[in-house]
């Protein structure tokens, strides 16, 4: 039983997929009924799973140490190997992974458009991210990461706004980009080193012993650049973010959520994962510039939010502030300071899981707002199709109309900027913390983030929530039961992580530690 | 044992108040009108627990009542705790918040009655005494940083509370942003502290630099003191971040007296009381310069206000301007002590506008008259009569704040210029600002006060049908005003040590022993300066809060002088204009930081998506597309048009040519086969 639960958290997703494919004869493929119901059990299923994998989770084992562990040989011929570990490093990664698939089949209820290919296409982007998070392989990592991005394309070409098509492909072709640098790095890891091997565990021994050169340039060097780069888009780091905004306002809300809540996780993920252990001392020289990368996030996502006129915009352009924070940390690794160190690796860890807990909540809430005004302007834009609108405060006042609603979005904007009791504050402070044992000067700069995330989200606030009433919205109504139930589970662990996030650092420290420490052995 | 009990009391007193906001903000619709009972009954039983810590504090020991703390999380090496400490700083402050907190929840029964968001309103005055509480119980500069930013977050809810007016929403905006401009330097100047001596707590922060932490680097400590003393600037409303403050009158009054006067605002001042003893002489050098320079200018901005609130809004800033001086010149007594004395007045004063904006706004309602001003004392006047509970405690809050003896501002305001005098005498040459920024405001205090009270409830009433609608506020409203008018007098802060009310070595002194600065301040020195300037200090404050109270009789009650004409004169060089407009302070801002700012986000935006992304990143795309178009056309038309089937035509042209051999003459067939087996011959016969 232990041994198969990885395997089901993967492959649950696709078998409701397929389950789904006998009902398209019977019920026809527009029914949306029978395929959301599908969709829920199953993720509901694989959340049941990732919690009993989670109350059967020690975090002091290691990979080749624990129970669950998967290691069958696949192409003998390459040494690819069937291999799936969960650490501490995984196992938030995977918790969040099935809570917020779960909780977008129930926001996609409304789904009505050809809900057989929105529903099987969600579940096998469920089933990618899975693997990802459980691969211990790079060749099957590789191979997840690749299976995520298909139905991503269709999820945002056919389900998405107006200009969904523009924005699928420019989602496809940015992350197909970085997938290239990745597949090079990944083959090159392979044949120099010895014996030749995929496995990331066997690759931590011996991808430090790799001392070839390339055109006069060390070969580490360039697998460092090259899986830098491909993570580097998903997070997405600065030049490489432009991508996101776009994607994500143009994706349906589910799928914004995935977005941000999961897929940039991926980038900070594979850095972690791969390029730490694997490449420390080019972590030691690279540090540096992560952090400049981090900071220059954290202050480009929040000035060009405060811009945004669009809440969808705004909200995407803070996840690329959020996500500073979390490179900041990471590159704290190199800190003399132990207490460094530990708060920056933790931190950014713990700031991956808080930010797709947030940025979700926040994506959910806006979509609620544009399922019943059927926009999302902050300010009318000057190009607005009624021109007397032009310039304009779109909402205004709201707040009275709509309290509980009101009341949960106030929540959301005060985690995003960091709110104490909220978990954001924990893991932004302790990235702050971290970055500021190494790189005193960059970390001052940073700081500018807690009060530039504020000046946006109180803006946008004022703007929709206060004031006078708008006459237009008089007969706005208030969030439904369904909707409660998407967002009170996150409502419950931001503040719940924000009061006591014990449980969350006992569950991740080790894995730090393990981190902290190969980095730290090259110093 | 005794500590347990303690702990368990410090505990009901930090959550009983979010208690209650917890429950009326679940329940507080079905609870509805009687939200008020929830909330009277748990903060009552929290000032309970304020008072039984109080009364540790006539034991007069140095040892704290309480000091405990817990591991909140750790990543091994990284832990981070969380504690209370409760000495008798902390005890009298508990004390000052539950019983302003108490007094303001029963005014606000009657105050609020009827809003429409009753229950909420109480919600909120609950989370705020929650936060509060949590900032006077910590013991760590990361708790206090936790409570310091949810008091923040109370404030912001409760100045937008009627954010339906679009200025009570910018306000809100505006302390929250402001605040966070002064939390940005506090948290910088947390981190310095943890890694130079590896400590949040306090008391390790003093054990660490006693330990000599920074011996080699006093200026870094001086630096990291000023940073976590930004926090102070922004809390304390000090210069030059004291622009949120008049604003938040925006919210509903008593929230003002609570938050904006008498508590929280005080918390900066608070904080530096903690952390005072790692401060070097620097540090606190701009430390008073701060808070002298915020005691005058917003003194001087306050003579020229004619809103009711916004006095006081202003008299705050000043007050906890003279606070902050008292704290910088090392003055560390006088500073607690007024922060003390003026919760009580300030609280009351701020009450009794309240009162008084209540009563004009019923006589309003009831005239249906909804274009008047009912917080401009332009329309008051007269109203002694009309409300004389309100005017007497008003009039006797006023007496404290001018600094007149038997009331207790005297002596605290006192001892607070004996410092800024004594720092004079010990350093000379520019720190003669501060006693002239202390007394200057001392003078301009006890005009813009006497004036307000002239205005308001003395002279003729400037309207007539108004006055005639004015009552007296109900008893909920009036008993705070009694309550805290009668803790205006002096003889509350010397009990039982002396009856003299000219000298302040009461109980406070005893409860508040001086400390012992460790960053390289000498406490005996300038307790001795203290003492030498006690004398003069009180002579000269004795005569300028005269000046100030007789001017103001000039000016506004027996008008032998014209206030208008010397208006007038004054503004011959923009003088009453410069005040009158807040010196311009908020229009710079505006002008050289927030519009260029917005401006320069708007301007990265369009950088960020019109230029970088639609010009460079789909620039790829596009130079992508005409170059696959290019090698399209090159594959078809060459490759394809011209090589491929260029092969094909040249096979073409041969097959039409060569079939003309085909001829059918035997002869020529047989000539071209040998031809051929000639042509063979000679090939092979060069290899």
């Amino acid at each position: 039983m232990e041994s198969s639960i990885l395997t089901l958290l993967i492959f649950l997703p696709v078998a409701g997929a397929l389950l789904m494919l006998p009902f398209a004869k019977l019920y026809g493929k527009e029914n949306p009924h029978i395929y959301k119901w599908i969709a829920l059990v199953t993720t509901s299923l694989q959340l049941v799973l990732a919690w009993v994998l989670y109350s059967n989770f020690n975090p002091a084992m290691s990979i080749a140490e624990s129970p669950f562990t998967v290691q069958l040989d696949w192409i003998t011929h390459f040494n690819i190997q069937y291999y799936l570990g969960v650490d501490g490093l995984s196992m938030p990664m995977v918790l969040l992974t099935a809570l917020l698939s779960c909780i977008c089949i129930i926001a996609s209820w409304n789904i009505e458009k050809q809900a057989l290919g929105y529903f099987s296409l969600f579940l096998l982007l469920d089933a990618g991210m899975m693997g990802v998070f459980l691969s211990m392989d790079f060749f099957l990592f590789y191979i997840f990461w690749e299976v995520m991005l298909l139905p991503m394309y269709f999820l945002i070409g056919i389900w998405g706004g107006p200009q969904r098509m523009y924005a699928a492909i420019k989602f496809f072709l940015y992350t197909l980009f970085g997938s290239v640098f990745m597949l090079l790095a990944m083959l090159a890891l392979y044949y120099y080193s010895d014996p030749h091997t995929f496995s990331l565990i066997t690759l931590i021994q011996t991808a430090g012993s790799i001392d070839a050169e390339i055109w006069g340039m060390s070969v580490k060097y360039l697998i460092w650049i090259s899986l830098f780069i491909g993570f580097a888009i998903k997070v997405p780091v600065f030049p490489f973010h432009t991508w996101l905004p776009l994607a994500h306002v143009e994706a349906p809300t589910a799928i914004s959520v995935i977005l941000a809540g999961v897929l940039l996780k991926m980038g900070t993920y594979g850095l972690l994962r791969i390029s730490y252990p694997l490449l420390p001392s080019e972590v030691v020289n690279f540090s540096y510039i992560l952090a400049v990368l981090g900071v220059i996030n954290i202050i480009w996502g929040a000035v060009n939010a405060i811009a945004q006129i669009d809440m969808k915009k705004m909200v995407a352009y803070s996840s690329v502030s959020h996500m500073g924070y979390v490179l900041l940390g990471m590159a704290a690794v190199v800190s003399e300071s132990p207490e460094g160190a530990q708060a920056g690796l933790n931190g950014a860890l713990m700031q991956m899981f808080n930010h797709g807990t947030i940025t979700a909540m926040l994506f959910l809430l806006v979509g609620m707002i544009y399922e019943r005004a059927h926009h999302r302007w902050i300010i009318f834009p000057q190009d607005y199709k009624q021109p007397e609108l032009a310039g304009q405060i779109a909402f205004g006042g709201i707040g009275a109309k709509v309290p509980v609603y009101t009341a949960f979005i106030a929540m959301a904007f005060f985690a995003g900027l960091g709110l104490p009791a909220m978990s954001g504050f924990i893991s932004e402070a302790m990235c702050f913390i971290g970055g500021f044992s190494v790189f005193r000067t960059l970390t001052i700069i940073g700081t500018l983030g807690i009060l530039l995330n504020a000046i946006y989200f109180l803006r946008a606030y004022q703007r929709i929530f206060l004031g006078p009433l708008n006459e237009v919205y008089k007969d706005l109504t208030d969030i439904t039961g369904r909707e409660l139930i998407t967002i009170i589970p996150l409502a419950i662990i931001v503040l719940w992580f924000g009061v006591y996030p014990a449980p969350l650092l006992n569950m991740i420290a080790p894995a730090m530690d393990g981190i902290i420490q190969i980095v730290q052995s090259v110093i | 044992m005794m500590d347990n009990s303690n702990l368990t009391l410090a505990l009901l007193n930090l959550f009983l108040p979010l208690l209650s906001f917890s429950i009326l903000i679940l329940f507080g619709k079905k609870i509805g009108d009687k939200a008020h009972l929830v909330s009277l009954v748990l903060i009552g039983g929290m000032l309970a627990i304020a008072i039984r810590f109080f009364s540790n504090v006539f034991h007069y020991g140095a040892e704290p009542i309480l000091e405990t703390s817990i591991q909140w999380f750790t990543t091994g090496k990284f832990s981070v705790d969380l504690g209370f400490l409760i000495n008798n700083v902390a005890a009298i402050m508990l004390l000052v918040v539950a019983l302003i907190s108490f007094l303001v929840h029963l005014y606000s029964v009657e105050y609020m009655k009827d809003d429409p968001r009753y229950s909420r309103y109480f919600a909120f005055l609950g989370i705020f005494t929650f936060s509060m509480n949590g900032i006077v119980l910590a013991d760590s500069l990361v708790m206090m940083y936790i409570f310091w930013e949810l008091v923040g977050l109370s404030s912001y809810l409760l100045i937008g509370f009627w954010f339906e007016k679009e200025s009570a929403a910018n306000a809100s905006k505006k302390a929250f942003l402001t605040n966070r401009v002064g939390d940005i330097g506090m948290f910088i100047g947390i981190m310095i502290l943890f890694f130079e001596i590896g400590s949040f707590q306090i008391s390790g922060l003093i054990e660490g630099v006693q330990n000599g932490a920074f011996s080699g680097d006093m200026t870094l400590l001086t630096i990291a003191g000023v940073l976590v003393f930004m926090g102070a600037v922004g809390k304390s409303a000090q210069f030059p971040l004291h622009i949120w403050l008049p604003d938040a009158m925006e919210g509903p009054t008593p929230v003002s007296a609570l938050i904006h006067a008498a508590t929280m605002v005080a918390a900066g001042v608070y904080m530096v009381v903690r952390i005072f003893p790692i401060l070097t002489p620097d540090a606190l050098e701009i430390i008073a310069y701060v808070g002298g320079i915020t005691a005058l200018i917003a003194a001087i901005i306050a003579i020229t206000q004619n809103d009711i609130k916004r006095v006081l809004a202003y008299s705050t800033v000043s007050q906890l301007g003279y606070m902050i001086m008292a704290l910088g010149v090392g003055a560390y007594q006088a500073g607690f002590f007024h922060l003390t004395t003026h919760a009580m007045f300030k609280a009351c004063l701020f009450l009794c506008s309240g009162s008084v904006i209540h009563a004009m706004h019923h006589a309003l309602h009831e005239l249906k008259d909804h274009d008047t001003d009912p917080q401009d004392m332009r329309n008051m006047g007269g109203l002694r009569d009309k409300m004389p509970i309100t005017f007497w405690a008003m009039f006797i809050s006023t007496l404290a704040i001018s600094g007149v003896p038997f009331f207790s501002g005297f002596l605290s305001k006192d001892a607070v210029l004996a410092g800024s005098l004594s720092y004079y005498h010990h350093h000379h040459g520019w720190s003669l600002f501060l006693p002239i920024a202390g007394f200057g405001a001392a003078v301009i205090t006890a005009f813009y006060m006497f004036r307000l009270i002239f205005m308001t409830f003395f002279g003729n009433s400037q309207n007539k049908d108004i006055y005639s609608h004015v009552h007296e506020s109900p008893f909920k409203m009036t008993f705070p005003l009694i309550l805290l008018a009668t803790l205006s007098f002096a003889i509350f802060f010397t009990l039982p040590s002396t009856i003299n009310p000219f000298d302040s070595h009461g109980w406070f002194t005893h409860a508040v022993p001086m400390v012992e600065n460790v960053a390289g301040l000498n406490m005996h020195e300038v307790e001795e300066g203290l003492h030498h300037a006690h004398h003069s200090a009180m002579m000269i404050s004795l005569a300028v809060a005269g000046i100030g109270i007789l001017m103001a009789i000039l000016f506004y009650l027996s008008k032998s002088i014209d206030a208008k004409k010397v208006a007038n004169t004054l503004n011959k060089v923009k003088l009453y204009n410069l005040s009158f407009n807040k010196f311009y302070i908020d229009e710079i801002y505006n002008i050289l930081l927030y519009k260029p700012f917005l401006a320069f986000s708007w301007l990265c935006s369009k950088l960020d998506w019109d230029l970088y992304d639609q010009k460079f990143i789909d620039g790829w795309g596009w130079i992508t597309i005409k170059l696959s178009d290019k090698s399209g056309e090159a594959d078809y038309n060459w490759l394809d048009q011209k090589i491929v089937d260029g092969c094909g035509r040249l096979t073409q042209y041969f097959g039409r040519n060569l079939k003309l051999t085909q001829n059918g003459v035997v002869q020529n067939y047989l000539l071209g086969g040998i031809m051929g087996l000639l042509l063979l011959i000679i090939i092979f016969q060069q290899f």
